[in-house]
């Protein structure tokens, strides 16, 4: 089956989101689709599912034209979708997902689940999946789960499957696993259309790369012979930095002091178990784990968020177990948070608003109970110059902006006061590549100023290019303390996994 | 003309939400003259439709002459106003702190109670007497007010059960107070209070114009107007203003930012209280000179949505809160002038409302395409 996309454009009030795009996918072919949030990728994607209809231009399929008025005519049409979000009832068995919707049924709408059983079966060993059809969702990991989309897609008679960031969730092993399916099914002769920001995974896995910008196709690169920095340069319009520049670090006194930390929830599940580390300032202390092993509820003991079940946390010598966050923002903590829209800031209120969401009632902006916005507002100019905030004003709303723009701002916010120790949870996450670049340089710049800074990142290769030191957390353990420059990404991909090296498997 | 009508849509699609409230209004307005129309029910049987059109026209008419057409009109709305005005600045700064404030009838009638007490209570002169007792009522609405507040906080019962049940309790708590020999007029057995002295009375605004009894507005229009400037003053330069709308916007980023969040859900509820309290003494030591049983009538439901309606906004909740006054008052002219029931008001402001909480069905209706304007107040749901 041959997958024609011709001169889609698809506009929203203001933008453009797709602007003229062509592409063409061949049976047993794998494009990625590459560009930075915004780019128009998820649009493009979802006028090929149906959801939106285009402006201008048409879908063909082995050259007749298609029009799709929801998903259903892109299924009918032979086209899936593997969401980066899945879309499975955690309560459900493999088999009950993967027919939900397309049951199996007899008389009276009687379900035939064994008939259900049997289809998943029969996939699993076509496309060697090794999924058992009984097995509850919730009781699974990312990655298998992953794989019961793949079957849903598949069941549905998929001639192309459409991957919307499929690896961020994955741990570096589970990728190298999920690109074997991907070859399985592209060896089936199914094609697949692979998107992605990763660089190194589109290189590794694709046939051929389209590289979209502000929604048009800049160009079209071959993974035999691109480089990675290239491709990057296509997707920002200018060179770009891909490795982090930093000198060694000169480590000084002990500024953060963790000791037996335990962090249980309501529910009585302990999410972090007698965790026990430093960190000194001019240094950089990297969090290695697959998402979910304890690393939220350990910065949000740290920062004061949770309160910590039993151990003690020490800032510069003083104990802050049981300090609120405003007491560890006086003694010089600055937290970037995991989640900048739900946590770091406050979507409705202005840029300039929340440049100083943490800081207002710093003696700076606040006379008693008065802000003072015009000593704000000066700050808010001189931060949105300082660190290249792109926003119309410094009224705008921040909700409004950019991934990568609103990162800016809480960076800007965090890091532009005088610190002690930075904690910095996925800095990076859903950024664009200038943005990564410039807040990685914003983060080096402030450990060489003799903070000491904490970096939690599932994205392995972040944490491996940033850290001084990397601890590696599963389920709420430090289970290793590494050296990132004299271990390789694999090595640290087992320890995520809860295996060591030398095949020993940890409890 | 294809073109006109593009560029028309281009426009809508661009609509601000001030223009999806005005366009709320006017729906509301179409839907009230079909059903003016439907209603009328002499002229359809004679096929007479300019006359039923016309009666549209003289109803309409008597609404505007009877909120804005004369002084008298203009002092009926001011007085139907200030109690909307105060308890809808209670709905809208728990709005802005997150919190659905329902409790504004109970905070109302508490404050009215207290304002009521130093009103009968003391026989001072009335530049003493009176600021006394208005604030009172703040206070005697914000300690109610703060009840589930307190509530919330500490336990974290949801403050739309709690000021439901509030409200209840003090509708029976004033029962028993206007029994009690306190409060109770000496003459009667009925449940209604003693006189507010001469003295304790808000002075009324055209007082200064001899021999027009008729011109009921009374001070607390003047107090009312001081609130909303209070509260948008609040809003835009106070610290505790700046965490109520961070709060309110998005509590998890206000926790991450070290707002104490238990205590500003304590602190909007017995602002909310204050104002709702102020309406209360309004009301009692101005309009009525005591306090009968159910005094606070609809206002504090009323209130909600003038809140929705303004979007919580200071300059929105006194328009809109005006407006409504304008069709309480308009609307007893409606009935003498054209025969259409008053409670044609009524389901005016429930269109009104119903269009504001569903914003899709207005863009439906003006063929706004884009979904991505967003009208209305948001409180968080249950559960948070």
């Amino acid at each position: 089956m041959k997958l024609e996309l011709r001169a889609i454009t698809k506009r929203f009030p203001g933008v453009i989101a797709n602007d003229n795009v062509n592409l063409t996918l061949n049976t047993g072919e794998v494009l990625a689709l590459i560009g930075e949030n915004g780019a128009g990728k998820s649009t493009l994607m979802s006028v090929l599912y149906g959801m939106y209809k285009p402006d201008e231009g048409e879908i063909l399929i082995d050259d007749v034209a298609q029009v799709f008025s929801s998903p259903a005519d892109a299924i009918a049409a032979g086209i899936g979708m593997v969401h980066q979000h899945f879309m499975l009832v955690p309560v459900f068995t493999v088999a009950e997902n993967v027919v939900l919707g397309v049951e199996p049924t007899g008389r009276f709408g009687k379900l035939h689940i064994d008939e259900a059983r049997k289809m998943v079966r029969e996939i699993s060993v076509k496309y060697n999946l090794d999924l058992d059809p009984d097995a509850i969702i919730e009781d699974l990991p990312v990655g298998v789960q992953q794989r019961v989309e793949i079957v849903k897609v598949l069941l549905r008679d998929a001639k192309v499957v459409v991957f919307d960031e499929p690896t961020a969730v994955l741990t570096p092993n589970e990728i190298v696993e999920f690109f074997e399916i991907v070859n399985t099914l592209v060896k089936a002769g199914r094609g697949v259309v692979f998107i992605t920001h990763k660089l190194k995974e589109a290189l590794s896995v694709a046939n051929r790369i389209a590289v979209l910008r502000r929604g048009k196709v800049v160009g079209e690169a071959d993974p035999a012979t691109a480089s990675e920095s290239e491709i990057a340069e296509m997707m920002v319009g200018r060179p770009v930095q891909l490795t982090v520049e930093k000198k060694s670090a000169h480590a000084g006194e002990v500024v953060l002091s963790v000791s037996d930390l335990t962090v249980i929830d309501a529910d009585g599940r302990t999410h972090v178990e007698g965790v026990s580390f430093s960190v000194h300032a001019g240094e950089i202390v990297g969090v290695a784990g697959v998402q979910g092993n304890g690393q939220t509820e350990l910065v949000e003991a740290l920062t004061g968020l949770r309160k910590a079940a039993g151990g003690t946390i020490t800032l510069d010598g003083k104990d802050l177990t049981h300090s609120n966050p405003r007491e560890r923002h006086h003694m010089g903590m600055a937290h970037i948070p995991e989640d900048r829209q739900r946590q770091g800031l406050v979507g409705g209120l202005s840029v300039a608003e929340n440049l100083v969401l943490t800081r207002y009632h710093d003696d700076q902006f606040s006379h008693g109970l008065v802000v003072n916005w015009d000593a704000a507002n000066l700050v808010a100019d001189s931060l949105i110059t300082e660190y290249d905030i792109r926003t119309p004003s410094k009224e705008t709303g921040a909700g409004t902006l950019s991934g990568g723009n609103q990162q800016k701002v809480i960076v800007a916010r965090e890091l532009s006061r005088d610190l002690r120790l930075t904690i910095a949870a996925q800095p990076t996450r859903g950024v664009d590549v200038g943005s990564i670049e410039y807040i990685h340089s914003r983060i080096v710049k402030e450990r060489d100023a003799g903070t000491a800074v904490l970096i939690v990142s599932t994205e392995l290769d972040e944490v491996m290019a940033l850290s001084d030191r990397l601890l590696v957390m599963y389920r709420g353990k430090v289970v290793a303390e590494l050296d990132p420059k004299k271990v390789s990404p694999m090595e640290v991909g087992l320890y995520m996994a809860g295996s060591r090296p030398d095949g020993v498997v940890q409890k | 003309m294809k073109r006109v009508f593009n560029a028309l849509g281009e426009r809508l699609n661009r609509i601000s939400s001030l223009k999806l409230t005005l366009l709320a209004v006017l729906t509301a307005l179409i839907i009230g003259a079909l059903i003016i129309v439907a209603s009328d029910v002499d002229n359809l049987q004679n096929g007479d439709i300019l006359g039923a059109l016309s009666t549209v026209g003289s109803a309409y008419w008597a609404l505007v002459v009877g909120s804005f057409g004369s002084l008298r009109a203009i002092s009926n709305t001011i007085n139907s106003s200030t109690p909307l005005i105060l308890c809808g600045v209670s709905v809208a700064i728990a709005f802005k702190a997150g919190l659905f404030n329902i409790g504004a009838t109970g905070q109302m009638l508490a404050g009215g109670m207290t304002a009521l007490w130093v009103g009968f209570a003391m026989d001072g002169p009335g530049i003493i007497q009176v600021p006394l007792a208005i604030i009172a009522g703040a206070v005697g609405g914000a300690v109610f007010g703060a009840i589930p507040g307190v509530l919330k906080a500490r336990t974290g019962a949801h403050e739309v059960i709690t000021t439901i049940m509030l409200n209840n309790i003090m509708a029976f708590l004033i029962l028993w107070l206007l029994k009690t020999d306190l409060f109770q007029r000496e003459d009667r057995t009925d449940p209604i209070s003693k006189l507010v002295s001469t003295q304790g009375r808000l002075p009324r605004l055209f007082g200064f114009l001899d021999g027009r009894a008729d011109l009921i507005a009374h001070i607390g229009f003047i107090v009312a107007i001081g609130a909303v400037l209070a509260y948008w003053w609040f809003l835009k330069y106070s610290s505790t203003g700046f965490e109520f709308r961070a709060y309110g916007l998005n509590a998890d980023a206000a926790t991450y930012a070290g707002m104490h969040v238990k205590r500003l859900t304590v602190l909007s509820m017995t602002f909310a209280g204050g104002f709702a309290g102020l309406a209360g003494a309004a009301e009692v030591l101005g309009t009525y000179g005591y306090a009968s049983q159910n005094f606070a009538g609809n206002i504090g439901f009323d209130a909600i949505a003038i809140a929705l309606l303004g979007q919580s906004t200071p300059l929105g909740t006194l328009i809109a809160a005006i407006l409504f006054g304008a069709l309480q008052a308009g609307g007893r002219q409606m009935q003498t002038n054209s025969d259409v029931p008053i409670d044609l008001i009524i389901v005016l402001r429930a269109l009104i409302v119903m269009f504001i909480a569903a914003p899709l069905l207005v863009k439906t209706i003006w063929r706004t395409k884009n979904a991505s304007i967003t009208v209305g107040q948001s409180f968080r749901g249950w559960g948070s």
